[in-house]
């Protein structure tokens, strides 16, 4: 095969939230690259639609259903899976509660998935060697919580800002193992998320001039980010955070 | 439900606001201080007083604290 540091050939990648959006678009653009893929989500219904779009059907990619918040559930699917060289923390929830509305359920159901799921998974991915030596792991961070802080957007912005740290900290510990640790943090992004959060028409409207590209990015315009990521064209990038937001910090 | 009640918890939403000064015919989204903001707090105090789950345009399209309370009420659960 020609020249491409980009590939993703021979490598085994654990994607969550593969059953929608951007976890889906990892998977198939992953796939694409050559990779096979172990695809997490907690709908079932998410996960086949996923796995009928991936390349590579001979690779065997795998499906989980998984519900991430649930600590034992996490236990069991790491005791199943071996040999990984790329590991993608994506499944993720929003809210939109004013701070002051804010219930305890909110905390725990948004930082539970959003933060302390992909914290509990890595490090017992790690703890029990799951992961190859110059593994890969890359999470689905935000721009919120860094560069952007809007009303109604905080708790989201705490549980991503929690996680933009802790990449870091792999990054720190998990270089024993040559294992390199990264986040991307895109802005909005056209998916199913990003319907839910209950702006009018005139209101997105008004949030798209604050891009310099006058767009939201699609699914695969992150997908394509974290396959650099995972890739050897990133073997000397680690701690970093790659802001994939069409210019947004930039206004 | 009791309007008395409803109106007491949408008060609560604004600053401004003076309890006497909703009444079921307020156009509540008249008030200068009436944002986004407002309706994602009016959205969470349905889910926590009711138990019902609004969308932005369901307060949008109200017009008076009537049809706010009419459109909460009828997704009541029984
Ligand atoms: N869409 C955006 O604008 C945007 C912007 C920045 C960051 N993000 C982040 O990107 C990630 C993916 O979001 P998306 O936009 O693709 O959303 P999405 O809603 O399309 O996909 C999220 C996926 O996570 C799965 N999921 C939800 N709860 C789960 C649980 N308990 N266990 C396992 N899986 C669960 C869902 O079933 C779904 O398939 C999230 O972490 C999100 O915070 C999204």
């Amino acid at each position: 095969m020609s020249y491409n540091p980009f590939s993703l050939q021979g490598k085994k990648v654990l994607v969550t939230g593969a059953g929608s959006g951007i976890g889906r678009a990892i998977a198939v653009a992953a796939s694409k690259m050559g990779a096979s893929i172990v695809m997490v989500d907690i709908s079932k219904e998410g996960l086949e639609q996923t796995g009928a779009l991936l390349d590579h059907p001979e690779y065997q990619h795998q499906q989980y259903v998984v519900d991430l918040t649930d600590s034992e559930a996490i236990g069991a699917l790491v005791e199943s899976l071996d040999g990984l060289d790329g590991l993608v923390n994506n499944a993720g929830i929003p809210n939109t509660r004013p701070l002051q509305m804010i219930r305890e359920e909110d905390f725990d159901r948004v930082v539970g998935l959003n933060t302390k799921a992909p914290v509990l998974l890595t490090n017992l991915l790690y703890k029990k060697k799951k992961l190859n030596k110059g593994a890969s792991i890359v999470f689905t961070s935000s721009l919120a919580g860094l560069y952007t802080f809007t009303p109604a957007n905080g708790l989201y912005s705490l549980s991503k800002s929690a996680l933009t740290s802790y990449a870091k900290s792999c990054a720190v510990e998990f270089a024993a193992r040559g294992i390199r640790s990264n986040c991307v943090n895109p802005s909005m992004v056209n998916t199913h998320l990003k319907d839910s959060l209950s702006f009018s028409e005139e209101e997105y409207q008004k949030d798209i001039e604050k891009y310099p590209l006058r767009r939201y990015a699609e699914p695969e315009e992150v997908a394509n980010a974290v396959i650099f990521l995972l890739s050897d064209a990133a073997s000397y990038i680690t701690g970093h955070t790659l802001l994939v937001d069409g210019g947004r910090s930039l206004k | 439900m009791e309007m008395k009640d409803f109106i007491k918890n949408l008060v609560e939403q604004f600053d401004e606001v003076e309890l006497e000064a909703l009444t079921p015919e307020t156009k509540f989204k008249e008030f200068d201080e009436f944002s986004s903001l407002t309706i994602l707090s009016i959205i969470a105090m349905a889910d926590d007083e009711y138990g019902v789950r609004l969308k932005a345009d369901d307060v949008r399209q109200a017009e008076t604290v009537q049809d706010l309370f009419d459109t909460v009420q009828s997704r009541i659960q029984g």
